[in-house]
């Protein structure tokens, strides 16, 4: 079976485009408003990134942790994650959707419950910030018996030999971490080294799809566009931030953001 | 599940770096694999190199003051009538208190990887202090991430850390302590782990942090058995070994050299955090039957919620005031070879007056903790017992607290 995922990225590389990713956190800043972003938002995204939030969460930066806080305190359960998560995929069937977080909350939803109900709740994909290869083999296999992709993550830091070998075990997407940084940092690399390491990984297999994230704004993003895909993350969830503060409205805010980034790579 | 006779704990684990199979690893983003790698490449070589374990005794012996002195508590122990209480008076050591041995240790790591910056998390602020003690005497760049209640509640420690040239970060996401350090530390690391080394600070984080600070504390129990051989000709029949636990480097240093002995000769009696007695919040997760979780990069026993968030948590001691606890000691329980209980601030509190009272011995809070379980079970025990406390950190930190608590200076 085609996956929903590979079948986006083939439809923007005909339209000679990079696909867009964007991540926001379940819950923010209330559990129906986060639904009416990812609504309004996929006109314009073609993969949507839903953060499962997580209070102690080592690998986000400022902007995800202020959105991840903001969703815990106003209650959002794992359960809730998957009903938005599922009513989204009602409504918008052929925008594939990831779920993004960290390893304690699956191992404690229990690792074949969590993708029993990532089953039910039709979500194609699945990345874990903190169960890096060799240790999320085991998962990852589960994941694809199930046909849910599970996204392997590679980082300027991983050495040639486990590269080939994460290519090896991957599914149809991998992540390209864009520079040692935690989300949302300042792109301290320039673009032109990015795209480099990007297709020193794209070469080794052009059948996979090669997203690039971290580090990726308004004003970055077009410099990065040849690559399969772009991930936004937190320039979105610091939208939703500035929305609350300011009183307006977030889901026109961030739809705006997410159209102006999507105008950049046409 | 089952201990390995003749085998250090620290290297009782699988290839994946699991301790009976589930406590432990390395939940690290893929960032962080790589300087993870390295380490612990080289932490193998290093502790088999003869000149690195010369250079690692010398400047324990010379910089650090080993060996921290056994001494018989004779009134407390007149007092409680019953059991002898001695103590290990680690906090004796350079700086006050036993994480001089995971700084240096570090530092020399650091040095050897040609690494110009040290980065480290610190709760009580005894950490923090070393790490930048330790980096001031080998010249290294040194920056320490620090909660910020925990700022405000061990100013003594800060003070130390500036004078020694380090830049403390203050961390306010969370509970503004422990916890929220070392997910910033760990943060910072990965943004800069091409030219920084990062030292976590207990027996706790990814496998090899684990392993190079309970191979760092170790010094403790290796003097202690020399001490006991000497001062009792051979190891006492009936001895226990006392000790608090947070992350729990003190208590794994104390206890490694006798792990292998019979319970029933040598008790290893582990001490948490049980927060304010009308409290719900504490930070003993081995004692009041936490759940295994996954937090800073390794599977322990953690206080969270059903859902895997991670509990907040509440102790008079900085330095216990940790949700999680080291996978050696999750092990430790699990096979029964130690036990675990956990001491309330006021009885920590009244063991340090008690203490005080009695004794020329200043044990901060952390310790306390381990005399409360002292206090308490010294009475019904045979005169032939040797109670051993590891008095392993001062309470000059603890000053405001001391003050605020008691009304002494």
């Amino acid at each position: 079976m085609v996956s929903l995922i590979n079948e986006v990225f083939k439809k923007a590389r005909n339209a000679k485009r990079p696909a867009l990713l964007t991540y926001t956190v379940a819950g923010d800043n209330t559990k129906k408003k986060s639904l009416d972003i990812l609504k309004s938002i996929s006109a314009h995204a073609d993969i949507c990134e839903l953060g499962f939030p997580h209070n102690t969460p080592i690998a986000d930066g400022g902007q995800i942790q202020t959105s991840a806080y903001r969703a815990i305190k106003n209650g959002i359960k794992i359960n809730d994650v998957f009903a938005i998560a599922k009513a989204f995929k009602l409504s918008k069937k052929t925008t594939p959707i990831i779920l993004m977080g960290y390893y304690n909350m699956i191992y404690q939803y229990d690792e074949n419950k969590f993708l029993k109900k990532c089953k039910s709740s039709k979500i194609d994909g699945l990345i874990i910030v903190d169960l890096p290869y060799p240790e999320n083999k085991s998962f990852s296999k589960k994941c694809k018996r199930k046909g849910i992709n599970f996204v392997q993550l590679v980082s300027p830091t991983t050495s040639n030999i486990r590269l080939k070998k994460i290519i090896k075990d991957s599914h149809d997407m991998i992540y390209y971490i864009s520079m040692l940084s935690t989300t949302g940092g300042k792109l301290k690399v320039s673009p032109k080294k990015i795209l480099e390491n990007y297709f020193k990984i794209k070469n080794q297999n052009k059948s996979k799809n090669v997203v690039i994230g971290f580090g990726i704004t308004e004003k970055t993003i077009k410099s990065l566009k040849k690559a399969d895909g772009l991930v936004v993350g937190s320039a979105i969830c610091k939208e939703i931030t500035k929305s609350i503060k300011k009183r307006q409205n977030a889901v026109t805010n961030v739809t705006n953001v997410v159209r102006r980034l999507k105008n950049k790579i046409k | 599940m089952k201990l390995k006779k003749g085998i250090p704990l620290i290297d009782q684990h699988d290839q994946f770096g699991f301790w009976g199979g589930k406590f432990g690893g390395s939940f690290i983003p893929e960032t962080l694999k790589k300087p993870v790698e390295d380490l612990t490449e080289e932490f193998k070589k290093l502790r088999k190199n003869k000149k690195f374990i010369k250079k690692r005794d010398y400047y324990f012996k010379n910089y650090i003051g080993s060996p921290t002195s056994f001494v018989k508590l004779e009134n407390l122990t007149n007092h409680l009538g019953g059991a002898q209480i001695w103590a290990k008076v680690v906090s004796e050591a350079n700086g006050g208190a036993h994480k001089i041995y995971n700084a240096t240790v570090h530092a020399l790591l650091c040095k050897a990887m040609g690494k110009k910056y040290i980065v480290g998390d610190t709760g009580a602020g005894y950490a923090g202090k070393m790490l930048s003690m330790a980096a001031k005497k080998f010249g290294l760049k040194c920056k320490i991430f620090m909660g910020a209640k925990d700022i405000k509640r061990q100013k003594p420690n800060c003070d130390a850390m500036k004078k020694n040239g380090a830049e403390i970060v203050p961390v306010y996401s969370g509970s503004q302590t422990l916890v929220d350090a070392v997910s910033e530390c760990m943060r910072y690391w990965v943004s800069n782990c091409d030219n920084t080394h990062m030292c976590v600070g207990s027996t706790v984080g990814p496998n090899i942090f684990v392993k190079i600070c309970g191979w760092s504390t170790a010094q403790i129990s290796r003097e202690l058995k020399v001490q006991l051989e000497s001062e009792f000709k051979k190891i006492p029949k009936k001895i226990k070994l006392i000790n608090c636990v947070g992350g729990g480097s003190s208590a794994y240093g104390f206890w490694s050299e006798f792990v292998d002995f019979n319970k029933k000769q040598i008790e290893l009696i582990g001490v948490e955090a049980g927060g304010p007695k009308k409290s719900k919040l504490h930070a003993a997760p081995l004692s009041r039957n936490a759940k295994i979780g996954v937090l800073h990069g390794a599977a322990s026993y953690v206080c969270q919620d059903n859902e895997g968030q991670i509990n907040e948590t509440e102790s008079i001691s900085a330095g216990l005031d940790y949700p999680g606890v080291s996978p050696i000691h999750c092990f430790l329980k699990d096979t029964r070879r130690a036990r675990y209980t956990f001491a309330t601030d006021e009885e920590a509190l009244n063991a340090h007056v008690m203490v005080t009272k009695f004794e020329n011995l200043n044990p901060s809070l952390e310790p306390s903790h381990a005399f409360a379980e002292a206090i308490k079970i010294a009475p019904r025990l045979s005169k032939d017992t040797i109670i051993i406390v590891n008095s392993c950190g001062d309470a000059k930190k603890d000053r405001d607290i001391l003050k605020e608590r008691l009304g002494k200076n």
